[in-house]
C-alpha cells in the first residue's frame, strides 16, 4: 500500500475523566507521603537515571496523579531504585517507595505485565 | 508608683517597645545579650522593598529611646525568670535581680545555620556564602571571591532552612524570596556585567511592593529565575562551583557552573528565645516559635498572664510587621497594668 505521508497524531490533552487513577489510589493508600510533593524537582536533579534518560520522578508523580498510566508504565523501568531522591526531598516523601508501589499496582492489574 | 516593665531583647521589636512604653510613662529595663542594640538589623545594609539603608531605621529606633530614661543592660542574659503573685522576678547573668510588673519578650530570630545543609557546601567550599555574608560585602562596598576577583556568574538558592523537613523546618520564612530579589538587583548594580540566577520552589511575593520588585528584577536588571530546588553543589577542578537542579518548567535536569553561590538562610526561633521558653514555661509551637494565646486578636499574649510577645519571636515578620506587632504589645501591656493596678 502506498504511504502518503499522513499520520494521526495522538492527542496531547490530559483527559482527566477517562483516565484511571487506579495506580495513584494504590500509592495514596500505601504511601501517604505521596500527597506531599510540591514539584520542586530536587529528586530529578539528583537522579542518576534522569541525567541519562528522559526519566523524571517529579514528572512521574504528576503523571501518576493525572492517570497517564501508559506513560508512567514506560517510565518506571528507568529507575534503578538507588534512593538518592529520598535523601534530598524537602517534603520527606518516600520517593523510592512510590516507584516500588507503582510497580506493584501495575502487577496487580491485568492490563500490564511488568 | 511607676510601673516597671522588663523588655527582653534589644532588636527592632524590643527597641520599639521600650521607646513606646517610656513615652507613656512606664519604667523600662531593656535586656540585650550583645554589646549593642539593634539585633539582626545591624547585619543588613539595605532593606526591601525600597532598598533604603537599614541604618535609617536603626537611627529612628535609637532616637526614640534617647529621649527617655530607659535602663539598658547590654551583654546581659536572663538566668532566672519566674512569676510571683503580682509581679515577676528576673535574675541576670551578672547576678542582678529585678522585679517587674510585666515582661515583654522580644527575643527575635536567628538566621538558619546554613552549614546544616551540608549538600550546599557552606563552610566546605570556597565562595558559598549566606545572604547575611552578602550584606556584609554590600556594607564593605565590594563583592569579591576568596581570591579577590569579582564573580561573573552568581547563583542564589531560595528556601535554605525553610520549607525543608530534612532540617525540621516545615514553615516558610516568607522574607527570603524578596531578599533574594533585592540582593539579585544589588549584585547586578554592583557588577553590571554579571549574570544572576535565582533558584526557587515558589516565588512568594506576598508583601506590599514585593511583586513590583520581582518584576523590576526581571525587566530592568535581567535577573534569571529558574524554578527548581537545587539538590547539591560540588566543586569543579578549576575551584569553581557546580550545582545540580531540575529546571522543572523545562522538565529536564540542569547543571550550571557558578563563581559564587548565595544561600537564602531562613529564620528560626532564636537560641535566646528557646532559653526563655524553658525558664518561664512558655508555650512554643511545632515551628519552635512562641505560640500566642490567640492567633487573630491576641498575637501578643502568652500563656502566662503579664508576659507578652513582640516581633519575630512569634513568627517570621518583616520590619514593618515587627514594629506594628511591637506597638500592639505596648497596648496590651498598658491595658494589663491598668487592670493589675485596680
Amino acid at each position: 500500500m502506498n504511504k502518503f505521508g499522513f499520520t494521526i497524531s495522538q492527542g496531547r490533552q490530559i483527559d482527566y475523566e477517562s483516565n484511571s487513577r487506579r495506580i495513584a489510589d494504590y500509592i495514596y493508600d500505601n504511601e501517604p507521603s505521596f500527597r506531599l510533593c510540591i514539584e520542586c524537582g530536587a529528586c530529578s536533579a539528583t537522579c542518576t537515571a534522569g541525567n541519562f534518560t528522559s526519566f523524571s520522578l517529579r514528572e512521574l508523580n504528576i503523571l501518576i496523579k493525572r492517570g497517564e498510566n501508559d506513560q508512567v508504565y514506560q517510565s518506571l523501568k528507568k529507575c534503578m531504585l538507588c534512593g538518592k531522591c529520598s535523601l534530598v526531598c524537602p517534603r520527606g516523601v518516600n520517593t523510592r517507595n512510590i516507584i516500588i508501589l507503582a510497580k506493584k499496582a501495575f502487577q496487580l492489574s491485568d492490563e500490564y505485565t511488568v | 508608683m511607676k510601673k516597671h516593665v522588663v523588655v527582653i531583647g534589644g532588636g527592632v521589636a524590643g527597641l520599639e517597645v521600650a521607646g513606646q512604653l517610656s513615652r507613656v510613662g512606664i519604667d523600662v529595663s531593656l535586656i540585650e545579650k550583645e554589646s549593642a542594640t539593634g539585633g539582626n538589623i545591624n547585619n543588613w545594609f539595605r532593606l526591601f522593598p525600597d532598598r533604603r539603608r537599614s541604618s535609617e531605621v536603626k537611627e529612628y529606633l535609637d532616637g526614640m529611646n534617647m529621649n527617655h530614661d530607659i535602663r539598658l543592660h547590654t551583654n546581659t542574659t536572663i538566668e532566672k525568670f519566674f512569676r510571683n503573685r503580682n509581679n515577676f522576678s528576673i535574675t541576670t547573668n551578672a547576678g542582678k535581680e529585678m522585679t517587674a510588673d510585666a515582661v515583654i519578650i522580644a527575643t527575635g530570630f536567628d538566621l538558619f545555620k546554613s552549614a546544616r545543609k551540608e549538600e550546599y557546601g557552606y563552610g566546605i567550599y570556597d565562595n558559598v556564602i549566606t545572604s547575611a555574608d552578602l550584606e556584609k560585602m554590600f556594607t564593605e562596598g565590594k563583592i569579591a571571591l576568596t581570591d579577590g576577583t569579582a564573580p561573573d556568574t552568581i547563583g542564589i538558592i531560595h528556601c535554605v532552612g525553610s520549607r525543608d523537613e530534612k532540617v525540621g523546618n516545615f514553615y516558610c520564612s516568607k522574607l527570603c524570596c524578596v531578599t533574594a530579589v533585592k540582593q539579585a538587583i544589588e549584585i547586578r548594580e554592583f557588577l553590571p556585567d554579571s549574570k544572576v540566577f535565582c533558584f526557587y520552589m515558589d516565588m512568594r511575593m506576598g508583601g506590599a511592593l514585593y511583586e513590583e520588585l520581582y518584576r523590576e528584577a526581571q525587566e530592568k536588571w535581567g535577573v534569571n529565575f529558574i524554578r527548581g530546588k537545587v539538590s547539591e553543589a560540588s566543586e569543579t577542578i578549576e575551584n569553581g562551583l557546580l550545582i545540580k537542579v531540575e529546571d522543572t518548567l523545562a522538565g529536564r535536569p540542569l547543571k550550571m557552573k557558578l563563581d559564587l553561590l548565595v544561600l537564602m538562610a531562613g529564620m528560626e526561633m532564636s537560641e535566646g528565645g528557646k532559653k526563655i521558653a524553658r525558664l518561664g514555661g512558655l508555650n512554643t509551637g511545632e515551628n519552635k516559635f512562641f505560640v500566642a494565646t490567640d492567633s487573630h486578636y491576641g498575637s501578643n499574649r502568652s500563656n502566662i498572664e503579664g508576659v507578652f510577645y513582640a516581633g519575630t519571636c512569634t513568627a517570621p515578620m518583616n520590619i514593618t510587621e515587627t514594629i506594628s506587632h511591637a506597638r500592639s504589645a505596648v497596648v496590651e501591656v498598658v491595658d494589663y497594668l491598668k487592670i493589675a493596678k485596680s
